[in-house]
């Protein structure tokens, strides 16, 4: 609800400021409509079961101002569940002002910024908090508060970053499916006793070099992952956000058809030390099929050394897993695409198969298909809360 | 009679001479390959200096029943002099509206695969991908993504076909090889009219050796310093029986952009 406030109050203030400087408002954005039903029923009590319907808006208003040279960006979002009362919920994406050279960049505000080469697990990718409830692949993310500095120059991309406040994981409420049994408390504990006003900083360079595309990233501040103890009473589970330092590094080297990828981080939290890497190829087959069809093929390793005990480091599905996957693009005028993959865990053999489809329908309405399967899922592993949760989702949605 | 003899065996070796000194464009002894690539490199080179360009393009597809959808994308050029280096590129999409604000920067080579990222604004990702193959459909339009940039000389092999009306005009007929070892077509026949060395009409020959598309530029315009560009290419693929049209608006020249603006990190910033 504060954050809705925000919003208002950001919409009052900003908004006459930009129509004011700038020469022209261009809105875009989308409305998506969500079936989403799981074909068993729950595990745990009062979770819903059969159909969960959503609905989710993103406006995005973007203006120039002086040629472009300066930039205002806003980007709200709002999701509508009919289940779950942590699903419903909103956020700022993007409200930032940009200044920029050819050289130099300054961005003042909330912005999303994606770091990683793989498709599975972007260990590196550390500067914006997981949106969970939107998505359980963790690819969704909350705007983050930021001043960004930045400089492009012959000898590569260095940016640095200053994060002032804080954003906490969303978690599923109780009547939400994909949660851990015990539901995740509204309020977290911090290891800085400045909690969410941590100031967290982190530095970034990054350049190509022929067929080389590399990244070296430091983060000092509040790790996004949680770990997780439970209270007193034992009725819940509080999430505990810990000061950490973390190295990280991607490289992509791109030859002929093959696309090599790595990413690995060295992280001290809680008083512990690990790594993780991941690890792979994409290969594509062109025109395989009517002159038109790519097949993808694509395989990446993963493995991470943290002890698996959630309450002293943060869980991780990925310790030493494999995810093995196909993507279909069509090429076709409605841009049909497919991505099916299975990431398997090698140690107890459980597996979660998901596809991805989509297909645009005409000028402004896309179709998509998302299903995800939990099979061989053990008891007492990180993935048995979520043995009894796959589900098939399907999307309409409206692009302006 | 010695005299006169000598006299003329001076003036057939000075004359052969003078040959000799003459440009290539001369028609003696200048085989067909030769003569392929001067009327080629002629049409290239006069669509050269421009420093750098802009454009709107409007792309209209139509299935085999007639049935149309568009895209706009916005495309900038950067022009490298150097004839053995491609251009640099980036096309922004502006429609269909899922699509908005989707980029492609392209370092251009021009024998080997370009440099290629793609921005996806959904994740905010800037992915390196394969350009390799360069002869698959473009954002699903009869268009292959060499088609739209392939016109640099030394891409191609040669030859001189004949000389034939096209239109009002008349037009060498010039049959072209890609060097590139990827590309989707064995060979193209190209005509380059004879009044302002433009490019009128291309057949594509793809590998089985069939007639795959033709395609026809018009709507030439001459810019300031010579430039000649055309704002009309129609696309028809003899066997699929789709075709596509590009609608090019708005042009213009030395923007003022330099190699800073074509930077991978670019892509994050430009919409």
């Amino acid at each position: 609800m504060r954050i809705l406030t925000s919003f208002l109050i950001v919409l009052v203030a900003v908004f006459p400021l930009v129509t004011s400087q700038a020469s022209e408002v261009k809105v875009s954005g989308f409305v998506v409509g969500e079936i989403r039903g799981f074909v068993t029923s729950p595990q745990f009590s009062n979770q819903l079961s059969g159909i969960q319907l959503s609905l989710a808006i993103q406006p995005e208003f973007r203006s120039r101002i002086n040629n472009g040279d300066e930039k205002i960006t806003f980007v709200p979002f709002i999701r509508l569940d009919s289940s779950d009362d942590s699903r419903t919920h909103a956020d700022i994406r993007e409200m930032y002002w940009l200044h920029n050279s050819q050289e130099w960049t300054l961005l003042v505000g909330v912005n999303r910024i994606f770091w990683g080469v793989v498709e599975s697990n972007n260990l590196v990718d550390i500067i914006n908090q997981t949106d969970l409830v939107e998505d359980i692949d963790g690819k969704e993310k909350l705007g983050q508060p930021m001043i960004n500095i930045a400089t492009q120059q012959d000898w590569g991309n260095l940016g640095f970053f200053i994060m002032p406040w804080f954003r906490e994981r969303t978690f599923p409420s109780e009547d939400g499916r994909l949660r851990s049994q015990v539901v995740v408390a509204r309020d977290a504990t911090y290891e800085s006793t400045s909690e969410q006003k941590h100031i967290d900083l982190a530095l970034r360079y990054s350049h190509y070099i022929g067929d080389w595309d590399f990244g070296v990233s430091f983060f000092k501040g509040t790790g996004r992952e949680p770990r997780f103890i439970l209270n007193g009473s034992g009725t819940q589970l509080v999430a505990q956000y810990d000061q950490v330092d973390q190295f990280g590094t991607d490289i992509q080297f791109t030859n002929d058809a093959w696309l090599w990828k790595f990413e690995g981080i060295a992280r001290s939290q809680n008083g512990k030390n690990f790594t993780a890497i991941v690890g792979g190829f994409e290969y594509t087959f062109y025109q395989v099929a009517n002159n038109k069809t790519d097949l993808g093929l694509l395989l990446e390793y993963m493995s991470d050394s943290r002890e698996q005990d959630p309450t002293e480091i943060p869980p991780t599905e990925f310790d030493d897993d494999i995810f093995l996957a196909t993507r279909l693009a069509m090429n076709d005028t409605q841009d049909t695409e497919l991505l099916a993959g299975v990431l398997i865990d090698r140690n107890n053999s459980s597996k979660i198969l998901s596809i991805e489809a989509k297909r645009r329908l005409n000028n402004h309405w896309n179709f998509e298909l998302e299903g995800r399967w939990f099979l061989n899922v053990k008891e007492n592993t990180s993935l048995s809360p979520l043995k009894k949760d796959s589900f098939v989702t399907l999307r309409l949605a409206r692009y302006f | 009679m010695n005299v006169t003899l000598k006299n003329d065996f001076y003036k057939t070796l000075l004359i052969s001479a003078a040959c000799a000194l003459l440009p290539s464009t001369s028609i003696f002894a200048q085989t067909d390959e030769q003569k392929g690539f001067d009327i080629s490199a002629r049409s290239d080179r006069s669509d050269r200096n421009f420093g750098d360009s802009h454009v709107k393009i409007n792309m209209v597809l139509r299935n085999a029943a007639g049935k149309e959808s568009s895209r706009s994308l916005d495309l900038k050029t950067l022009e490298i002099p150097d004839e053995n280096i491609g251009d640099k590129s980036i096309i922004i999409f502006d429609s269909p509206a899922d699509i908005s604000g989707t980029v492609m920067l392209s370092h251009a080579k021009i024998l080997d695969a370009d440099n290629q990222w793609l921005y996806l604004p959904a994740l905010k990702r800037i992915k390196r991908i394969s350009s390799v193959n360069k002869s698959g459909p473009f954002v699903g339009s009869e268009f292959a993504f060499e088609d739209l940039t392939a016109s640099e000389l030394n891409k191609y092999k040669y030859k001189f076909l004949r000389l034939e009306a096209c239109g009002l005009l008349q037009c060498d007929v010039i049959e072209r090889y890609p060097l590139y070892e990827h590309s989707g077509y064995t060979r193209q026949v190209v005509w380059i009219d004879q009044s302002v060395y433009q490019i009128r009409k291309i057949d594509f020959y793809e590998r089985r050796g069939d007639l795959l598309k033709t395609l026809i530029i018009d709507n030439y315009k001459k810019y300031e310093g010579d430039i000649w560009r055309a704002h009309r290419f129609i696309m028809k693929n003899h066997q699929t029986r789709k075709s596509t049209n590009l609608i090019y608006s708005d042009y213009k020249f030395n923007t003022g952009l330099t190699d800073k603006d074509f930077r991978k990190d670019i892509l994050r910033r430009i919409r």
